[in-house]
């Protein structure tokens, strides 16, 4: 299928959702390529950012959401500050996991960075912080991975740097009402 | 000099020497910190990049718990829980229509008045770096530092307000105090993978490669950083870096608050550096720095 850059396809129900969501400016795009130029981790992405920026244009909802691009941006903002068209790229990879999260889409190739987070997530709802080895360790079950970093553990815990038991606010119960209530209003919007 | 403190997670497992030497060099130079009271994780990337209104929730919770420690500011040291604090403020005081949703999620009224700080803009702009300098009793002299940002100190400027988003500037004049000498190295704002530590460690391998080897080249004989995940990438999977790409980086990674807790004069066990897995203690007693 070929795309071309009109009117029409520049108006696509995906480019008025995202650039919504993102509160900025997609079409002001002119491919200069800074964004790809500084992105870390642009060599393994299967489309550059500022080909993700053409595309969201085009209105390619299906190929944007399939890549791998959004799911391996590591949010180091380089492409936002360097944009002269002002355009926060950082946000719209943001506002795509987001969309691709409440869709329940995940590429198969990087679904473990979907799952990292569902289970770093869950920790927080549990204790209000963060239970690094539980992370670690349920992540590395459930992605089939029981020994990745398992040296690590040792070295870690005899230093003191590991906490065996998870450290828990006392007032737990008001974060998971804070994760209900903001589930409830991003499901209403 | 009094302030609410966040710690966050990493400072309270991984980066334990962070939160040690952040707070003996506090005590020794009358900067009270106060622990806000059943602080929440901020969320991390993991939340911004799954739930937006969770994700400025989060952070407002504990800025709302620091109110009860009678601080107006807080101060932190995990640049990664710096960025969502401040972004989180932003959003408070910049978007009504934002701020309503936050508000209601965390279940309380909250209007920004709580004000987050970086430890380094603490030190070098409340408590001033000719103060500073001042503190200083076992000089540095002769030590090479190349000073290792990162991302979410600095960007974006527009929210964080820190320095300059290309060549910040406020870690290397703080090290400076200590009569310590940084390098110019073009590895100051690169990213070093961060979050991707456990997902796809690949990643992290080649970034933080690139790192030790831009730091190295310039003659710096340690790294300073201010963010636990930095310094986790760089220390931690250093022996991987290695392994991988066939080089044999020693190079110790300190936090900086070690080494100006070091040009205090402060027991290196206290600053907590015999943490860290590249052991930075043989260097120092080279350098006649540690006994």
């Amino acid at each position: 299928m070929k795309y071309l850059l009109n009117v029409k396809n520049l108006n696509s129900e995906f480019v008025r959702e995202i650039q919504a969501e993102s509160k900025t400016r997609i079409l002001h795009c002119y491919q200069c390529g800074k964004c790809s130029a500084g992105c870390p981790i642009a060599n393994e992405m299967e489309y550059k950012p500022n080909q993700i920026i053409r595309m969201i244009q085009l209105g390619m909802e299906e190929s944007v959401l399939k890549a791998n691009t959004m799911w391996l941006c590591a949010s180091c903002i380089t492409c936002t500050v360097r944009c002269p068209r002002e355009i926060d790229i950082a946000e719209i990879m943001d506002v795509l996991r987001r969309y691709a999260f409440k869709r329940g889409i995940f590429p198969a190739a990087v679904a473990d960075i979907p799952v990292f987070n569902r289970i770093f997530l869950r920790n927080i709802k549990l204790f209000g912080r963060l239970y690094e080895l539980g992370l670690i360790g349920f992540f590395n079950l459930l992605t089939g991975n029981p020994f990745k970093d398992v040296l690590l553990g040792p070295k870690m815990f005899f230093k003191g740097k590991i906490n065996l038991i998870p450290e828990r606010i006392k007032n737990a119960s008001e974060i998971k009402d804070i994760f209900k209530r903001s589930a409830e209003i991003e499901h209403s919007d | 000099m009094k302030y609410a403190y966040y710690p966050g997670c990493s400072l309270h497992s991984t980066s334990r020497e962070y939160d040690m030497s952040a707070k003996e060099v506090s005590t020794r130079l009358g900067i009270e910190l106060i622990e806000a009271p059943d602080w929440v994780c901020c969320g991390a990337t993991p939340a911004h990049v799954t739930m937006h209104v969770l994700s400025q929730a989060l952070p407002v919770k504990s800025l709302i718990n620091a109110k009860q420690t009678g601080a107006d500011t807080m101060a932190v040291c995990c640049a990664a829980c710096f960025s969502r604090l401040k972004i989180a403020n932003y959003h408070v005081l910049n978007d009504p229509g934002k701020k309503a949703k936050i508000n209601r999620a965390v279940g309380a009224e909250y209007n920004g008045e709580v004000a987050v700080k970086h430890l380094l803009e603490i030190l070098a702009k409340d408590f001033g770096l000719e103060n500073l300098k001042g503190k200083m009793t076992a000089k540095l002299d002769g030590l090479k530092v190349a000073c290792y940002y990162g991302c979410l100190l600095v960007r974006p400027r527009k929210i964080m307000q820190f320095d300059d988003e290309e060549n910040p500037t406020i870690m290397d004049a703080v090290v400076e105090t200590t009569g310590a000498k940084t390098v110019d190295w073009p590895g100051k704002v690169e990213c070093c993978g961060a979050s991707f530590s456990i997902t796809k460690t690949g990643v992290v391998l080649r970034l933080c490669r690139d790192i030790l080897q831009l730091a190295s080249d310039a003659g710096a004989e340690c790294i300073a950083v201010a963010c636990p995940l930095c310094q986790s990438n760089l220390d931690l999977r250093q022996p991987e870096v290695n392994k991988k790409y066939d080089k044999k980086f020693d190079m110790p990674v300190l936090y900086f608050t070690q080494i100006l807790g070091l040009a205090m004069g402060i027991d290196w066990k206290k600053l907590g550096l015999d943490k860290h897995i590249v052991s930075p203690l043989k260097f120092l007693k080279g350098k006649n720095i540690i006994k």
